[in-house]
């Protein structure tokens, strides 16, 4: 280990980092092709907290978060505002219901989000991972409980080197208690987007949960203490696939906290200088070790971008703290792109190729969605012809055709279909009478077609089924079919 | 430390001591490094060992039979086929369960009363498809579309009645269909019938009244015929015998059959036996054939109701 390195340890405490064993510069391996990359590979990185402007922004953000828990709690005329109703198969959304015909939004809902996420790296690189992502707050979240029941990094060390004693296993307890419990609450929460939550509460106490709904919630509560607690980082750097394909977003116009080599060059300590002695030509850098000590994934960001780093700006508040006690410009660690370290100007945002192509897709889903959401009819009509017969030849001298008649209620109200048939002039045809259909249910009819023989003279003839909501007849459908006949002489 | 080296050359110091490799050296640098899988991998390589030895024993594995013909079991009598049947069992009674009350409606009201229920209508129609599959579409076909000499179900001619209540009694006791050869009193001669087989084929045409077919109205007259058919082609009653004046041939459209049926009759017999060329008409009663036929008669009838001509 290097002297500053020591020192820093003095200074600072330990991080419990392997990189602080670990030489980087390792001869043997290098000359076998193997990369050595400076992220931190055993053991529980232990990271500092301290405030600063990121560190207010990430609480903010992941304050967001805790819609997730409020959100099946509201209430909407009489049911769950938000319910996913796996087994009526309808989702409410406040005042809207979707049902599996419109599934395919949910396919533009998930492109809009796959194009932000691209579009968000491209522009702030891992914006998403830093911030937002529920592996990074969630860990968040559950590494300040830790500093909160167990103490400064130092002392967690401290503590978990220790050996095992009374005091210890209640500090530990208490811990794991807490962060099982908050793996709990997760997981009731997913399951109250799909049951009604005030129920799942109350059969709670009665130990009345189907197998699947007690699976689920410990499975992912458990996932979530095992995640959260105890992989922490080792998941966004060993198993979360982001970490890799953001990588591949990033370009040199990217801005991403960098580390300003420049003027942070050569590193070192300032000494107190004896007679006689020099000042050595020092950059700004005084290699305290502050920017690893924070870095949530026990990074070192001094050695450029790299797949470990989730570009979260804790290393720039350190930073910045330090260069503020030592009267410095801010911003040797800073968000910027490699252009702007090579003395270029970026572009605007809309001059650049991948922006243009990231938000083109974005606004042509998003305008899809809302043109879906505007658009979605509150009726499903689809009509079966009859196979066998195909026609059947009727005393009167007509041919009759006759199709089975499908109407999805896909609106709120009952809905009272009216199901008819038009095509040539002398067409006449028989239904049983109007469908009564309740919301989200499917009605079934069967409608006979006659067109007098002598009129066809095709095969086929094409006709229109229309099905209107007598309570609403704005609400209609109509689909065409084909009338079929004998050959014609 | 000292490592032996796989080559000849006997021992040599381990240049890379710390490297995690496992000795052997080649060519100078080319070296084998020893990264066993983690330790949790191995121990579920090892539970699946494991698994391999209690499969064995549960499961009929050994694919052998013995004298008797009969296979290996495992520890238990597990097989595919037994899992199916279970399984199918409970399907059965979550069917039985689930449309209990359905089935006892259909039992306990009137086809007329059922025809009237939607609901009812619906369910009826719905379960039917297998049975008019398994008991009728042999020969009206599936769909009730008929195959030549059986009649079409789905059209709105019928020979015994097209309402819900004939039609359930046609498919509870059946119908013999009864045509004399040659007219009623068995007098006409070849002549007469080629001609009125021209004036039946007119009559379906709504050419009848043309001069051409006089001989044969005189015929149709003189042969009684109109006793069944009625004057005009068309039965007074739903009696089995054919309306002559619409386009639907019960037995085919073309000359020589509708000559042949003219000539030979339809279950004609002489000394309890079928007389050549005469056509055999006989729907067979399905009270005894069918299972449960209380309630399957009835389903029947509202099925055959719906296929598209029912009155």
């Amino acid at each position: 280990m290097s002297e500053q390195k020591e020192k820093a340890l003095h200074d600072f405490g330990p991080t419990g980092s392997v990189l602080e064993h670990m030489d980087t510069h390792n001869k043997n391996l290098e000359n076998i092709g193997v990369e050595i990359l400076p992220i931190h590979t055993g053991g529980t990185v232990h990271a500092k907290r301290i405030p600063g402007f990121f560190r207010t922004i990430k609480w903010l953000l992941a304050s967001v978060w805790l819609i997730f828990f409020i959100v099946p709690y509201l209430r909407w005329n009489g049911h769950q505002a938000v319910l996913f109703d796996l087994e009526s198969r309808q989702f409410h959304i406040f005042n809207l219901t979707i049902l599996p015909q419109d599934i395919w939004m949910l396919t533009l809902v998930l492109l809009f989000l796959s194009m932000l996420l691209a579009a968000s790296t491209t522009v702030g690189g891992r914006l998403w991972c830093g911030y937002a992502c529920f592996q990074t707050v969630w860990g968040d979240v559950f590494t300040w409980i830790e500093e909160k029941i167990e103490g400064q990094p130092n002392k967690r060390i401290k503590l978990e080197k220790a050996p095992m004693s009374l005091n210890k296993f209640v500090i530990k307890l208490k811990k794991h208690t807490i962060w099982l419990l908050l793996g709990f609450l997760t997981g009731f929460t997913f399951v109250a987007y799909f049951v009604d939550v005030i129920d799942l509460w109350s059969r709670l106490f009665y130990f009345e949960w189907s197998l699947t709904e007690a699976g689920i919630i410990a499975g992912l509560g458990l996932a979530t203490y095992f995640f959260a607690g105890i992989l922490r980082e080792q998941t966004c750097i060993g198993f979360c696939p982001y970490s890799r394909i953001q990588g591949a977003m990033i370009d040199t116009q990217t801005e991403l906290p960098t580390y300003d080599l420049e003027r942070g060059e050569p590193r070192g300590r300032l000494k107190r200088l004896k007679l006689g002695e020099e000042q050595p030509d020092l950059g700004d850098c005084i290699d305290c070790n502050l920017c690893v000590v924070v870095c949530p994934t026990g990074v070192d960001i001094r050695y450029g971008q790299q797949f470990g780093c989730i570009t979260c700006g804790l290393c720039i508040d350190a930073c910045d703290s330090v260069m503020a006690k030592l009267k410095k410009p801010k911003g040797l660690i800073r968000y910027a792109s490699l252009d702007e370290f090579g003395g270029e100007k970026l572009p605007a945002l809309w001059k650049r190729p991948r922006v243009i192509v990231y938000a083109g897709i974005m606004f042509i889903a998003l305008g899809a969605l809302i043109w879906g959401a505007l658009n979605m009819a509150a009726i499903d009509v689809k009509a079966l012809h009859e196979r066998s017969p195909l026609y059947v030849q009727m005393s009167n001298g007509s041919i009759q055709n006759k199709w089975t008649v499908k109407v999805v209620n896909k609106g709120n109200d009952p809905m009272k279909a009216e199901v008819s048939a038009s095509g040539p002039e002398d067409l006449t045809f028989k239904v049983g009478g109007a469908l009564n259909i309740q919301p989200g249910n499917v009605g079934s009819i069967m409608l006979y077609v006659q067109i007098p023989k002598k009129t066809l003279n095709d095969t086929s003839t094409p006709i229109v089924i229309k099905v209107v909501d007598l309570n609403n007849p704005k609400v209609f459908e109509e689909y065409k079919s084909n009338f079929i006949g004998p050959k014609v002489q | 430390m000292g490592h032996k080296n796989p080559m000849p050359g006997g021992e040599c110091k381990n240049p890379w001591p710390d490297e995690g490799n496992t000795g052997h050296i080649w060519d100078e640098d080319l070296r084998e490094l020893d990264n066993p899988p983690p330790l949790w991998w191995m121990l579920s390589f090892y539970a699946g060992f494991i698994m391999i030895i209690f499969y064995t024993l549960y499961y009929p594995t050994i694919p052998l039979t013995n004298a008797s013909g009969e296979f290996t079991k495992g520890m238990t009598d597990w097989t595919q086929i037994n899992e199916y049947q279970d399984d199918f069992k409970v399907l059965k009674e979550w069917r039985t369960a689930k449309f209990a009350d359905k089935e006892e409606q259909l039992a306990s009201l009137s086809v007329a009363d059922i025809l009237k229920d939607d609901d009812l209508r619906s369910y009826a129609v719905a379960t039917s498809k297998a049975l008019f599959g398994d008991y009728c579409a042999a020969c009206h076909a599936p769909g009730g579309a008929g195959v030549s000499g059986f009649p079409v179900l789905a059209d709105d001619d019928w020979l015994w009645g097209g309402s819900i209540a004939q039609i359930e009694a046609t498919i509870a006791s059946g119908r013999i269909g009864n045509m004399p050869a040659k007219g009623m009193m068995g007098n006409l001669t070849d002549q007469e019938v080629s001609d009125v087989t021209d004036y039946v084929i007119a009559l379906s045409e709504g050419k009848a009244e043309d001069v051409a077919y006089a001989a044969g109205k005189t015929v149709y007259t003189k042969g009684m015929c109109m006793a069944c058919h009625g004057p005009a082609g068309t039965p007074m009653a739903p009696t089995g015998a054919a309306n002559l004046a619409d386009g639907i041939w019960r037995f085919g459209s073309e000359r020589d059959v509708v000559l042949s049926v003219i000539a030979n009759g339809v279950n004609v017999k002489k000394n309890g036996v079928h007389i050549d060329g005469t056509r055999q008409a006989v729907m067979p009663s399905f009270k005894k054939r069918l299972p449960n036929a209380d309630v399957n008669v009835k389903r029947l009838a509202v099925y055959v109701h719906s296929l598209g001509g029912g009155q």
